[in-house]
């Protein structure tokens, strides 16, 4: 009996594999577009390979232009959304107080609820507060739901952070910052890190918050959807989409070196 | 004992350890544990109520405005005349194809997403775990648009997905596919089956990740415990995986149901004419200039997901998202 249950059955592998496979293959035929000659259609398989697409992204202020507003708008939403976030972790993780359940509840909010409603929402209060669109407009809308993101991570973090550690730190006599730098950072760095990445990820790829908060600008997403709508070289589109899957996917990598070995944190093994 | 390692007052550091202001502060903060908590809990709730909920309030009041219908003006008057438009059948039926779209969406995640992360959870080890947890995360990470591109290529008419069927010889089961009612369509990429597919692919990571969480906190010893006292795999996939896992799927569901509900970008490049939620939304706002339609239609999402998050506090999901 126990081995039939600590072994996985052909079924599963098979469950597993259709389950992960259905996820990536689409990616695949991305990267293959991203070199095809043909410049009309969606035709398969593509009559022929060509690199001059890459070319021609290099050269489109346009793109350029979008990349940089995507950038900087997720660098200020993230930043935000550190500092916010882990501060509500840390007061969530550890206390009990009146009010925490509703307080949960509006930190899950802006995630829970779809983005359009958080976009709509904006877009009408920017409109009665007489806010025109800007930078900040955009930064408003993505901080809000980044907040939950790196808060998620950092809770979780904490709660697993065994009390003893920063009791012994008091002991020794360390004060509430010694023993944040020292204790509690080190040990959350990694949950915040992944937390933060994750967050600018979901800023730099955020479309439908922002078609209501960005007016006239034009972020990386936007950019790709008004070419998804009205195709003009769809080869570039192509381009720009294998692009953002490599910028996407170092990352990933990276925060998963980063982060590896770090559930083995001492005093998490509760 | 516990109550002495809970208690603030033991924690305070010895006074002979330094006087600077820092170290007056960071007294202060630990005597004063309300005091603490304020300093935390203010900035993250200012930043929310006042930017979060203020636009929040701000739409739900424009729901309850009306608009003249020969000036196109708002009226700043209270009614439910916006909330009577929304009930007429061309409007609900919006509503409750969307719901239903994000139903079938949710429940085909959650199907196709189990056995990803209950693998991931129970069997994969060491450089196999990594490469699971890589292949959520990566698509989980890539960007939507570009995972709608790529199935906008895949599902179009004369795309890979048309010409693999043929060199397969299942034009034939493709055709007798599309032409069913409800599912089927011209092509695909203007279908219903295709929307839902696009659906499934972009919130499945979502839905991977809390159930692999939820299913790591199931010891294995209880598993085994289940299989010692006799009960087959599926017994113990039913009576002791599945309900610890319930918290993990209904928290990767309030994603995929609620992204789905909002969404209005995949049915605007993939899906058929017929108009979803947040389209409405969007249209309602923009084209038609109905702000308070706009504010009731966008009123809904929002009392389906207080009836969801409800149901998921019940079954405990907060604790795995």
């Amino acid at each position: 009996m126990r081995s039939d249950i600590s072994r996985p059955s052909r079924g599963l592998k098979l469950a597993a594999g259709f389950g992960i496979l259905f996820m990536h293959l689409p990616l695949a035929f991305i990267i293959l577009y991203a070199f095809t000659t043909e410049e009309k259609s969606y035709a398969f398989p593509p009559p022929g390979l060509t690199l001059r697409w890459f070319a021609v992204v290099w050269e489109r202020q346009d793109i350029w232009d979008a990349v940089g507003l995507s950038l900087k708008a997720a660098a200020m939403a993230t930043a935000l959304a550190l500092v916010l976030g882990t501060l509500a972790a840390g007061a969530l993780a550890r206390f009990s107080f009146f009010g925490r359940e509703p307080v949960t509840l509006l930190l899950i909010l802006p995630i829970a609820l779809p983005g359009i409603v958080t976009g709509m929402a904006m877009r009408t209060a920017f409109g009665v507060a007489d806010i025109p669109f800007s930078f900040w407009t955009i930064v408003l809308g993505h901080a809000t739901f980044c907040i939950v993101v790196v808060y998620n991570n950092a809770v979780a973090r904490l709660r697993r952070l065994n009390p003893s550690l920063i009791e012994a730190s008091m002991d020794l006599g360390g004060n509430a910052f010694q023993t944040f730098f020292h204790v509690i950072l080190p040990n959350t760095a990694t949950a915040l890190l992944a937390g933060g990445m994750l967050a600018f990820a979901l800023s730099f790829d955020e479309v439908i918050v922002t078609t209501f908060t960005a007016g006239q600008q034009s972020t990386l997403p936007i950019w790709m959807l008004s070419e998804l709508v009205r195709p003009r070289q769809r080869p570039v589109t192509n381009v720009v989409a294998v692009l953002v899957i490599i910028v996407t996917f170092l990352p990933i990598l990276a925060a998963y070196y980063l982060t590896r070995g770090g559930e083995a944190v001492e005093g998490s093994g509760k | 004992m516990s109550g002495i390692h809970t208690s603030a007052a033991t924690a305070l550091p010895p006074a002979a350890n330094g006087h600077g202001p820092l170290r007056r502060l960071s007294d202060l903060l630990l005597r004063r544990r309300r005091l603490l908590l304020l300093s935390l809990l203010v900035p993250p709730l200012l930043w929310l109520g006042v930017v979060y909920l203020g636009a929040l309030f701000t739409l739900l009041a424009h729901s309850l405005f009306s608009i003249d219908e020969f000036a196109g003006t708002l009226i700043y008057e209270p009614t439910l005349k916006t909330f009577g438009e929304l009930m007429r059948p061309a409007n609900l039926d919006i509503v409750l194809r969307t719901i239903a779209i994000a139903g079938v969406v949710t429940v085909l995640a959650a199907v196709i997403g189990f056995p990803v992360a209950w693998y991931a959870a129970r069997y994969a080890r060491g450089r196999m775990k990594a490469a699971f947890y890589l292949a959520v995360m990566m698509p989980l990470w890539s960007s939507y648009l570009v995972k709608l591109y790529a199935w906008k290529l895949l599902l179009a008419k004369e795309g890979a997905i048309g010409w693999f069927a043929e060199r397969l010889g299942l034009t034939g089961l493709l055709d007798a596919w599309l032409s069913l009612p409800l599912v089927g369509g011209p092509s695909l990429s203007v279908s219903y089956t295709g929307m839902v597919v696009v659906f499934l692919y972009l919130w499945l990571p979502f839905m991977i990740l809390p159930i692999q969480a939820a299913l790591e906190r199931v010891p294995a010893s209880m598993i085994e415990a289940s299989a010692d006292l006799g009960a087959t795999p599926g017994q113990t996939f039913r009576n002791v995986v599945l309900p610890l896992a319930m918290p993990g799927v209904v928290a990767g569901g309030i994603f995929t149901f609620s992204l789905t509900l909002g969404d209005y970008i995949v049915p605007q490049v993939i899906g058929t004419s017929a108009l979803v939620l947040g389209q409405a939304v969007y249209m309602q706002q923009g084209v038609a200039g109905n702000l308070p339609l706009a504010a009731a239609f966008a009123v809904v999402p929002i009392l389906v997901m207080a009836l969801f998050l409800t149901a998921a506090k019940r079954m405990g999901a907060f604790d795995a998202v």
